[in-house]
């Protein structure tokens, strides 16, 4: 009798279907799954340290490149901690600008997703269906903020600046052509048959499960929870927005797929009310130790001067305390765990990042699957290393 | 005398049905980026040349020029020898298929008759030749040393059994209709216009022939050996430099070899759809028909996702199989009844 061994695979940090630098050690009997490991901290950059050499505002390009499809995002769960460390509150017009961008984002988070999802699972025309519309949102970004995969467009107490002119209708108009484009993906792929062969049944995670790995996001409502932050703690105005949580029943790759695309839907509509209902008004907290002075009180007056000086160079001091504020990221429930000293430096910051949770419950997925499910099922957790790793 | 011109006669039409062979391969992968482009809302390959027609030759210089490297665990021998396997089955294959009909030469009383060979078991030739075809993917990747190649070869071994024996099904329904293996008596009893063809009387055969040509010929959603987003790239990771370029060519001329098994045998090979359009010779409406079925391929390409590899075993035995065998049954049963 000729011995049998398992056979260890080890896909990635190389491997095109991996998203990144991720590497799964896998055993396999034939093309069965036995075993899974992931190993991580290829893309360590050592954020939450680097964080406590900065002052508070000098974080906020640092969130930027966590989860990088999400910047905005990132920015949001950054300052709300801070906020909420300094207890102040931000202008109407501020907290709905910052959903508007948080709602884009997660459209542009999602159409990443979609496209990479889709292309690991062979069906490639989508990606550049998705990347089309995509671009479309980055140079809204690029118009608003400046920047485009790191716009940094938040601050501590409200937004770096208002809307510029005229960026309204092109917003308008991406939001009234979006729901032809969502259809144009569903024709792709929600009936299609391969593609349900692919996806139901694949990479289940039942609702126990799910819970207890600590896995947020669409990844958890596909397996039937609904939990959103939006809606649990509400932050930024958002019950003040009419939205619904889609949820899955199965816990498998396709509901996870359909909870996404029902997402995407909802956050199209939530851009849409939050530029009808857009209020007038500043789009800064009303605090000197916060904000900045206009620029016109910093050239004439001697007082503002020394205080732009003061909180660009030294930055603010929050009181002594510990915060924690969290947002839901596309990717699922960004939180960020500040402790301060009172300085004008955070003493640790800790940071949530869903990906990390939702990938370790990654082998309770594939184990007992083909090679194919594996790639199947990482693209339906939508993991982004650079949020996993930090 | 007979046999000197038989010889000459032969070489030259070898050479030209290869360099026009090599030629379409190459204007293949052309049409292939630039039609999946343009499915993609990208332009495809432009810079090279007008339209980017250059591309294949600058590609095939850049393949030609790189560094040839042979992985140390490898078992060289097999590792290069596959390559050439996959070739020369790919190309051989198109000896038997008629690519129009047959022309006196000018000023002389010499017959030509536009196929290489015309051998009475010309489809069991094909079908034993494409099965040959598979060695060179199980060979290449089982001899890289690689575990994702391994894996691909394997899961081209599995996908050739399952394939061949539904492929070898879904073309007796044409045989018993023809009652013979010899393609040009297939094409002749086709003539007459696009009524006469065997897609009308064998139209199901026609799909699952199809399917198991996507399979055969290793294209999504069959595209298992390969399937990049899985075993990166399957059972030619390790190739590099002209080995890797053999496999592409060979691929794509098993994409035309294919498609023109397909014409030959349902569409009618060089025949012309309408009789009154005979006065077109044969060479371009086989040209067209082939044309066609790749622009399908390639269009498929664009749509689909990728199957999973028990899935497409499932698929091979338990409907395909089944399927096949039915088709030949009431075939079979209808010339029965028709005497």
């Amino acid at each position: 009798m000729a011995e049998t061994r398992l056979m260890t695979i080890n896909m990635g940090p190389q491997h095109p279907a991996t998203h990144g630098v991720l590497r799964l050690v896998l055993e396999l009997d034939g093309e069965i799954i036995v075993k899974a490991t992931p190993h991580i901290g290829h893309l360590h950059r050592g954020v939450e340290k680097l964080a406590e050499a900065r002052t508070y505002h000098q974080i906020i390009p640092l969130t930027d490149r966590l989860d990088y499809t999400n910047a905005m995002g990132n920015n949001l769960a950054y300052v709300l901690a801070v906020e909420k460390l300094l207890g102040i509150e931000v202008p109407k017009r501020a907290q709905y600008l910052r959903v508007m961008m948080a709602e884009l984002q997660r459209l542009a988070a999602h159409l990443i997703w979609l496209g990479t999802h889709a292309l690991d699972i062979g069906a490639m025309t989508l990606l550049f269906y998705n990347f089309r519309e995509r671009e479309e949102i980055l140079r809204i970004f690029e118009e608003v903020a400046g920047g485009r995969l790191t716009p940094t467009y938040l601050r501590i107490g409200g937004v770096a600046k208002d809307l510029p002119e005229g960026i309204e209708g092109k917003i308008r108009s991406f939001v009234n052509a979006f729901p032809d484009h969502m259809k144009e993906y569903e024709t792709l792929l929600t009936k299609n048959v391969i593609w349900l062969k692919r996806t139901k049944g694949v990479g289940i995670i039942s609702k126990e499960d799910a819970i207890n790995w600590g896995v947020t996001g669409p990844t958890l409502r596909g397996s039937g929870v609904k939990w959103d932050v939006r809606k649990a703690f509400p932050y930024s105005s958002y019950d003040e927005f009419e939205f619904d949580i889609p949820t899955g029943s199965t816990g498998d790759v396709y509901d996870r797929y359909y909870v996404r695309l029902r997402e995407m839907e909802w956050s199209n509509s939530i851009v849409r009310q939050a530029l009808d209902r857009l209020p007038k008004g500043p789009i800064m907290a009303d605090d000197p130790k916060v904000a900045l002075p206009p620029k016109e009180m910093v050239l004439t007056d001697i007082a503002s001067l020394i205080r732009h000086f003061k909180i660009v160079s030294e930055g603010i001091t929050p009181p002594r305390g510990e915060v924690y504020a969290s947002v839901e990221a596309s990717k699922g429930e960004l939180g960020f765990y500040i402790v301060s000293d009172g300085s004008n430096r955070p003493l640790r910051m800790r940071i949530r990042p869903p990906s990390f949770l939702n990938l370790s419950a990654l082998p309770k997925m594939i184990e007992g699957g083909l090679i194919a499910d594996v790639i199947s099922a990482i693209g339906s957790i939508d993991i982004v290393l650079g949020e996993i790793d930090r | 005398m007979q046999v000197f011109y038989f010889l000459i006669e032969t070489i030259i039409k070898c050479v030209v049905v290869f360099a026009c062979l090599m030629l379409s391969v190459a204007y293949l992968t052309w049409l292939e980026r630039k039609v999946l482009g343009h499915i993609q809302i990208r332009f495809g390959p432009n810079r090279c040349g007008p339209f980017g027609l250059l591309q294949p030759f600058s590609d095939g210089i850049k393949a030609f020029f790189k560094e040839d490297l042979i992985p140390g665990s490898a078992d060289k021998p097999v590792f290069v020898l596959a390559p050439m396997i996959a070739i020369i089955s790919a190309i051989s294959m198109f000896a038997v298929i008629p690519f129009g009909n047959q022309f006196t030469l000018p000023g002389t009383d010499y017959v030509v008759k536009l196929r290489i060979a015309d051998i009475d078991i010309g489809l069991l030739y094909v079908f034993g030749i494409a099965s040959l075809g598979e060695f060179g993917i199980v060979l290449g990747g089982w001899a890289s040393g690689n575990k994702y190649g391994l894996t691909g070869s394997l899961r081209a071994a599995a996908q050739m059994i399952s394939y061949e024996v539904a492929l070898g099904l879904s073309i007796v329904g044409v045989i018993l209709l023809s009652q013979s293996l010899r393609l040009t008596e297939i094409v002749a009893l086709q003539a007459g216009g696009f009524w006469h063809w065997n897609i009308i009387y064998q139209p199901a055969a026609f799909v699952f022939f199809i399917v198991c040509a996507l399979a055969e010929i290793n294209r999504t959603p069959f595209d298992m050996p390969e399937a990049e987003s899985e075993l990166a790239c399957g059972f030619n990771i390790e190739y590099s430099s002209m080995k890797f370029a053999l496999f592409f060519m060979a691929e794509y001329a098993h994409m035309i070899t294919v498609a023109s098994i397909a014409v030959t045998l349902f569409l009618g090979g060089w025949q012309a759809p309408l009789p009154f359009l005979e006065f077109i010779p044969g060479v371009f409406w086989f040209g067209a028909k082939v044309f066609i079925l790749i622009f399908f391929f390639i269009w498929q390409r664009g749509t689909f996702p990728r199957l999973r590899y028990d899935q497409i075993m499932k698929f091979g035995w338990k409907v395909l199989f089944e399927l096949t065998l039915i088709n030949i049954l009431i075939t079979a049963f209808v010339m029965l009844l028709k005497g």
